[in-house]
C-alpha cells in the first residue's frame, strides 16, 4: 500500500523535486557525511546530482583508483553506481514483476545493526537462516553498518535497488556459504554478476582472479567458478526476497527456493583475531 | 587585555556601521529598523552557495578542513596541476623578505608560505654573508677591528616565521610535513582565528593569508586584526582566487571547476563536497577592485593588485604607514 506524502526539496541550483513516498527514518543515512545531516538537496539523503561528465569522469577515476588500491571500497561503490544504470533498471522491473520483491521495493527494508534483533536472532537454532548469518558475521569480523551510502544514482528508487544490493551482499555470502577471503569474494562476483549484471561485479569477477595464487585459480576455474555462474543464471533474483522476514526459515529451505545448489567445495575461512 | 578592549571598541563601530560593511562582504543586507534587534545568530552569510546562519559557517569551513587535511597537497597538486607552486614562489618574490624578518602566515596550515620564507631568508642571508666575505677581504686593518666588536655584541637577527591556523589538524599536517623537510628553526604554530588574532599590536613586518581569506566569515574584521599586528611599515600580502577577466578563459576554468575539481575530490580524497565547498566559495569572493576598496577601507595604503594566471589568482597587497 503507498502513502503518498509530497515533499518538496529545493535543490539550489535546480528546479523543484517532488519526493513523493515516505522516506523511512531508518534510511537517512549515518555519519558517513556531516553535511547532509542537516539539509540536502536531491531525491534522497546523500544523493549529489551529477552531470552527464562528472559520471563518466567519475566512473574513469574511481575505476583507476580502484585497480590501484583495492581496498578502497568506497572507489569500487562509486564506480558501481556511476556505470550500473541500465543493469539498475532491469533489476528493478526483475524485483516489481515479483510479488516478494514488490513488497521489498514498497516497504524499502535497510539492513544494519540498528534494526536488526541480534538477541532474538542468536538464540534462533542452528541451521536457521539468522543464526546462520550472524555466525558469519562473527567468524568473518564484518559487520552489516560499512556499506557505503548510494550517491550517485540519479533516481530514489534505483538509489535504493543499488543499497539493497550491497547490503544484500553479505547475506549472499551466507547464501552460497562462501568465507570472505579472496577466492569466497571472487565467488560471491562471479554469482552476482551473472545475477544482476551490474559492470561492476563483471569488472571485480574478470580481475578479482588476478589476485589468486595458482591452487586457487584452480579450484576457481574448475568446481567453485562454474557452480556460481550456473546458480547465478538460474537462481531466483536475490534482491527480491524479503529476507527480514526469513530469519527463522531453514537455510537449506532457503536455499532450495531460490534455486542455489549447495557449494562443491567451501575455501578455507580464515578466523580474523 | 588592550587587544580585547579594542576589539569591544571596533565591534561597536563595527555593529553602529553594519549597513555599510555587511553589503561589502556579502552578508545578506537588512532593512535598518532591525539593525538593533538582530543577533549574530540571526545573520546569515554564504558557504558555497548555499545561505547560512554565521554562526554556523566557521564550524562547517573547520569541518571542510578537517576532513581535507591530510590530502590536502596532493589535492592541491591534482586540482591545479601543480601550479600552486609557481603562484607561491611568485608571493615570495613580491615579497622579498630580507634577513631577519618576522611573518605571520595566517590560514597557514600546511606551512607552504612559510617553508618557502624561510628558504629565501636562508638563500638571502647566504648571499649576503658571501658578499660581506668578498669585500671583507680587501678592508683596512680599523675596519675589521670595527668588525670584531660588532659581531660579539650584536649578532644578526633571525628571521621567524609564525604559521596561524584555526585548524589543528591542518597544523598538525603542516608539522609532520616541517619535520620530514627538516625544517625546524624559526618556526612556530599557533592555533588562531584570523578574525581575533592571538598576538599583540606591532609584531610582525609581513602578513600573509593565501587562500584562506574567502573562508573567513568577516573579511573586515580580518582585515583590521593584520592591520593591528603589522609593524608601521609592515606589508599586507594575499593570495586568494580571484575573477578571470577574458571570457573563454572564465568559461573553460568554470567548466574545469565545476566537473573535473568534485570528481578528483571523490576519487582522491573521498570527499564531493568539500571540493564543491572550495569551487563555489571562489565564486562568491569579491572581485580584485572590490576586495582592493576593502583592503583600503581597512586602514592600509598603497594597495595594490597583480594577477596571475589570467585573474585566476590574484595577489594584494598593501602597507600598514
Amino acid at each position: 500500500m503507498w502513502l503518498l506524502i509530497p515533499f518538496r526539496w529545493i535543490n539550489r541550483r535546480r528546479h523543484c523535486f517532488t519526493v513523493s513516498k515516505v522516506v523511512c527514518v531508518q534510511q537517512l543515512h549515518s555519519s558517513s557525511t556531516e553535511f547532509t545531516n542537516i539539509h540536502y538537496d536531491g531525491l534522497y539523503p546523500g544523493h549529489i546530482p551529477t552531470t552527464a561528465v562528472q559520471k563518466a569522469l567519475l566512473s574513469i577515476g574511481s575505476g583507476v583508483a580502484a585497480l590501484q588500491n583495492p581496498y578502497r571500497h568506497d572507489m569500487v561503490a562509486v564506480l558501481g553506481e556511476t556505470t550500473g544504470h541500465l543493469a539498475l533498471i532491469k533489476l528493478r522491473d526483475r524485483m516489481r514483476n515479483d510479488p516478494e520483491g514488490y513488497a521489498v521495493l514498497t516497504e524499502r527494508p535497510r539492513i544494519r545493526l540498528s534494526t536488526l534483533d541480534l538477541t532474538k536472532m542468536a538464540s534462533l537454532p542452528d541451521g536457521s537462516f539468522g543464526r546462520e548469518y550472524l555466525r558469519f558475521l562473527e567468524d568473518n569480523d564484518v559487520t552489516p553498518d560499512s556499506r557505503a551510502d548510494v550517491k550517485f544514482v540519479d533516481n530514489e528508487e534505483l538509489a535504493y535497488v543499488m543499497q539493497r544490493y550491497r547490503e544484500v551482499h553479505d547475506l549472499l555470502h551466507t547464501l552460497l556459504g562462501m568465507p570472505t577471503n579472496m577466492l569466497g569474494e571472487v565467488a560471491v562476483k562471479w554469482f552476482e554478476a551473472a545475477q544482476t549484471g551490474l559492470p561492476m561485479c563483471a569488472l571485480g569477477a574478470v580481475l578479482g582472479p588476478l589476485r589468486l595464487n595458482a591452487s586457487r585459480l584452480q579450484s576457481l576455474f574448475t568446481s567453485l567458478g562454474p557452480w556460481a555462474l550456473q546458480s547465478g543464471r538460474r537462481a531466483r533474483c536475490v534482491l527480491s526476497i524479503f529476507y527480514e522476514r526469513r530469519w527463522e526459515q531453514s537455510l537449506e529451505d532457503l536455499q532450495r527456493e531460490l534455486n542455489i545448489e549447495p557449494p562443491p567445495i567451501i575455501p578455507k575461512a580464515k578466523k580474523k583475531t | 587585555m588592550a587587544a580585547s578592549v579594542r576589539l569591544l571598541v571596533r565591534q561597536a563601530i563595527r555593529l553602529s556601521h553594519r549597513n555599510i560593511t555587511v553589503t561589502a562582504t556579502g552578508v545578506s543586507a537588512r532593512p535598518p529598523c532591525r539593525c538593533f534587534s538582530e543577533s549574530a545568530e540571526e545573520r546569515s552569510t554564504h558557504f558555497g552557495f548555499e545561505t547560512v546562519p554565521e554562526a554556523e559557517k566557521a564550524k562547517r569551513v573547520y569541518k571542510v578542513f578537517e576532513n581535507v587535511a591530510q590530502k590536502y597537497d596532493i589535492m592541491n597538486d591534482a586540482m591545479s596541476l601543480g601550479i600552486h607552486r609557481l603562484w607561491k614562489d611568485m608571493l615570495l618574490h613580491a615579497m622579498h623578505p630580507q634577513p631577519g624578518a618576522r611573518l605571520l602566515d595566517v590560514a597557514g596550515g600546511t606551512g607552504d608560505i612559510s617553508f618557502r620564507f624561510l628558504e629565501y631568508v636562508r638563500s638571502q642571508r647566504e648571499r649576503q654573508q658571501r658578499r660581506a666575505v668578498r669585500f671583507g677581504q680587501t678592508l683596512s686593518w680599523q675596519d675589521i677591528s670595527n668588525s670584531y666588536s660588532t659581531i660579539e655584541t650584536d649578532g644578526p637577527r633571525e628571521s621567524t616565521a609564525v604559521v596561524c591556523d584555526i585548524n589543528k589538524e591542518m597544523l598538525k599536517v603542516g608539522k609532520e610535513k616541517a619535520e620530514s623537510l627538516g625544517i625546524t628553526a624559526g618556526l612556530s604554530w599557533v592555533v588562531g582565528d584570523a578574525e581575533e588574532l592571538p598576538f599583540d599590536d606591532d609584531q610582525f613586518d609581513i602578513y600573509t593569508i593565501a587562500f584562506g581569506i574567502r573562508n573567513v566569515t568577516h573579511i573586515d574584521q580580518a582585515l583590521q586584526e593584520a592591520l593591528r599586528v603589522l609593524k608601521p611599515g609592515g606589508r599586507f600580502m594575499c593570495l586568494e582566487f580571484s575573477k578571470v577577466t577574458n571570457p573563454l578563459l572564465a568559461r573553460l576554468y568554470d567548466a574545469y571547476s565545476f566537473q573535473m575539481i568534485p570528481v578528483l575530490g571523490e576519487v582522491i580524497a573521498g570527499d564531493w563536497k568539500s571540493y564543491q565547498y572550495l569551487v563555489e566559495s571562489i565564486r562568491k569572493f569579491p572581485s580584485q577592485e572590490e576586495f582592493k576598496s576593502m583592503i583600503e577601507d581597512a586602514g592600509f595604503y598603497c594597495v595594490q593588485y597583480y594577477n596571475f594566471t589570467g585573474g585566476v589568482v590574484a595577489l594584494h597587497s598593501g602597507f600598514k604607514l
